[in-house]
């Protein structure tokens, strides 16, 4: 509805106040527009501001971005079954909730900055010109929360960090989620759980919920209302 | 598939019940609704009777102050905001706020109790997958199986439990450094917790839907003195003066917890789940979530024969100024142990149709 309407509305339904015939109404901005880069979802005017500061911004610097690139490819490697952490876009999340919850920002820069004075300290070389098999002797000693050493626990908790991270990031890409095999989110198609799956637990549907919820044949019929609400087919 | 889950925040192609999607929208086609939104109500105003006159809101917009004259007013901008518009709307016939010489709005917020635990079922590692939607949060039928006499508490609660393999959201993966430990190799032995490499991502695969948790929801004793009242000292950016609140969980409700907890893990054990996380104990009222968490507020306006000890009649109209009404979980005396929608629905629907027949034999 816009203003004029608006205030049309409050005229002729409701008794208006003197306050608002005096005030000059400001520009109308519409606030109903779910118009933004980040397509798919709908976003309220604050949301879609927030959005765009955040997607405007740079937290890592070129060499941290290297770095993490380099280490979420260490935790989630391409394998038989699917792509690796950066194709599936994990370094571009991991720059996004940087900005989305900065909590992050410390616990992530601190790390890296730990872990490449460790690289110093144990090479005298930077993380980045390190070789693989250095690079891995490095994160075996900060990978295995249980077994490290007092000293690494710091970099025991950016690596459960940035581990999270990188977990999180790929198997909720598209990439990831079709690894992992995820079957729903199938609008109108819900066809119970397999025959094998059942007998293998034992288990069997009884007749009832078979003919009154897994009527497969009545699975993109919409129902129908009539104009007072009524159910009509 | 779609790549959505924002069901939480009201579905775009509504697809799930919401009311502004499934209520407001059919009202709106039958063409007799006036919709104001981005209106933020303060007051309720009233007339020499004390007699509702209209509201005076706030648009968000231009942040200029307006007035809707009604018939009738019927309150539902949930329980404590309700309560809230109430205390704002003094006036000489209203001098405590709205229907208020009791002094009861704003007292009896009571929430639901609430506390949860989880484990893992070895028996799901490495699940065939299936369409399993709709199987997180819901609420199995689980009838009261134990004898309330023994209890040492009033009252009850409900389950629910939730698992399944559900579509990835933000969160999923975290905790492998405390979780991989629960995978184990044909010896039985243990894999190391954290990691990284093909090892990490294949396990991550292997564990996904095969944690179970189940929540304790139940019913709290509404009491005197937990209340929300105006805080004299702040506002919020509309100008409008903010709630405070007070609210303390009696031992009805801790020992409530406790017995929650014990049901917890007698299920999950008896599932064969190996419980995660320890046992809270009384330091932390066994867990008892903080008054407010289960977003299940209501009781401020309560409902009663008793203009006394009550804000609103049985139909929720407010005793003394009979053409305001509040259709939210305000009118609650108390909440049983489920969620409070369907019957603020319920509710909703019979002071409708009170509100019809009294407006038609002119009372109102
Ligand atoms: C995350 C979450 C999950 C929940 N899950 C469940 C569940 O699974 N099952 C269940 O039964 N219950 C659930 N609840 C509780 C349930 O949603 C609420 O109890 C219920 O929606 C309250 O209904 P209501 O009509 O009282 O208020 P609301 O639904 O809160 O509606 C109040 C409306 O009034 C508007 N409003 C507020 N103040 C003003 C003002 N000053 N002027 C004008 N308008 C105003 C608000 O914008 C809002 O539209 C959940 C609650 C939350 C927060
Ligand atoms: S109900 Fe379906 S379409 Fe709607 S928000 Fe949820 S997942 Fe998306």
């Amino acid at each position: 509805m816009d203003r004029r309407e608006n205030i049309k509305v409050l005229l002729t339904g409701t008794v208006a106040t003197g306050f608002l015939l005096s005030s000059g109404c400001k520009p109308d901005v519409d606030t109903t527009t779910t118009d933004t880069e980040i397509k798919g979802y709908g976003r309220v005017p604050q949301e879609i501001l927030h959005d765009k500061k955040i997607s405007s911004e740079t937290f890592f610097s070129d060499k941290e971005k290297k770095m993490v690139t380099i280490l979420v490819d260490i935790i989630i490697p391409k394998d038989e079954k699917s792509g690796s952490a950066t194709e599936a876009g994990v370094p571009d999340f991991i720059e996004f909730m940087m900005k989305d919850y900065p909590k992050f920002q410390t616990p992530m820069r601190g790390g890296l900055m730990w872990l490449e004075n460790f690289s110093l300290a144990s090479y005298d070389k930077s993380f980045m010109d390190i070789t693989h098999e250095q690079r891995i002797a490095l994160i075996d000693q900060i990978a295995y929360p249980d077994t490290a050493t007092v000293e690494m626990k710091n970099g025991v908790k950016f690596f459960n960090l940035i581990r999270n991270l990188t977990c999180t990031g790929f198997f909720t890409s598209e990439m990831g989620i079709n690894d992992l095999g995820y079957v729903g989110n199938r609008p109108n198609q819900w066809n119970g759980v397999p025959d094998d799956v059942l007998k293998k637990f034992g288990l069997s549907y009884d007749q009832r919920t078979l003919d009154t919820c897994l009527k497969i044949e009545d699975q993109h019929k919409i129902a129908k209302w009539d104009a007072e609400g009524n159910l009509i087919g | 598939m779609f790549f959505c889950a924002q069901c939480n925040r009201a579905c775009q192609v509504y697809a799930d019940f919401s009311s502004s999607t499934c209520l407001v929208k059919p009202a709106m086609q039958k063409g007799k609704v006036e919709l104001y939104t981005h209106a933020m109500v303060r007051e309720v105003i009233t007339n020499d009777q004390g007699l509702a006159t209209g509201v005076v809101y706030i648009d968000k917009k231009d942040l200029n102050e307006y007035r809707i004259g009604a018939k009738v007013v019927v309150l539902a901008a949930s329980a404590c905001e309700t309560a809230r518009i109430m205390l704002n709307s003094k006036s000489k016939q209203h001098p405590d706020g709205l229907s208020n010489s009791s002094g009861v709005v704003g007292r009896y917020l009571h929430d639901s109790t609430g506390t949860d635990r989880m484990g893992i079922l070895p028996e799901l590692i490495d699940r065939p997958r299936y369409n399993e939607d709709g199987v997180g949060g819901l609420h199995v039928y689980s009838p009261w199986w134990l004898d309330n006499k023994k209890l040492d508490f009033p009252r009850g609660y409900h389950l629910e439990y939730w698992g399944g393999m559900g579509m990835p959201s933000y969160g999923f993966g975290f905790g492998m450094d405390t979780m991989r430990k629960y995978i184990t190799d044909e010896l039985g032995k243990p894999t190391a917790n954290g990691g990284y490499g093909a090892g990490l991502k294949n396990d991550v695969r292997r564990i996904y839907g095969s944690t179970v948790g189940m929540s304790g929801r139940g019913e709290s004793i509404p009491q005197y003195d937990n209340y929300c009242a105006i805080d004299p000292d702040t506002v919020d950016k509309y100008g409008i003066p903010v709630l405070k609140f007070h609210y303390k969980w009696t031992e009805h409700e801790v020992k409530q917890s406790k017995h929650m907890h014990d049901t917890f893990e007698e299920i999950l054990t008896g599932m064969g789940a190996i419980i995660l996380g320890t046992k809270p104990g009384p330091e932390t009222q066994y867990g008892l979530a903080a008054p407010g968490r289960i977003i299940h507020e209501v009781g401020t306006t309560r409902m009663g024969d008793d203009p006394k000890t009550s804000v609103l009649n049985k139909y929720a109209q407010a005793h003394e100024c009979k053409n305001v009404f509040v259709v939210d979980g305000g009118s609650f005396v108390s909440q049983a142990d489920k969620n409070p929608t369907w019957t603020i629905l319920a509710l909703s629907w019979r002071t409708s149709e009170y509100i019809i027949n009294q407006l038609k034999s002119q009372n109102i």
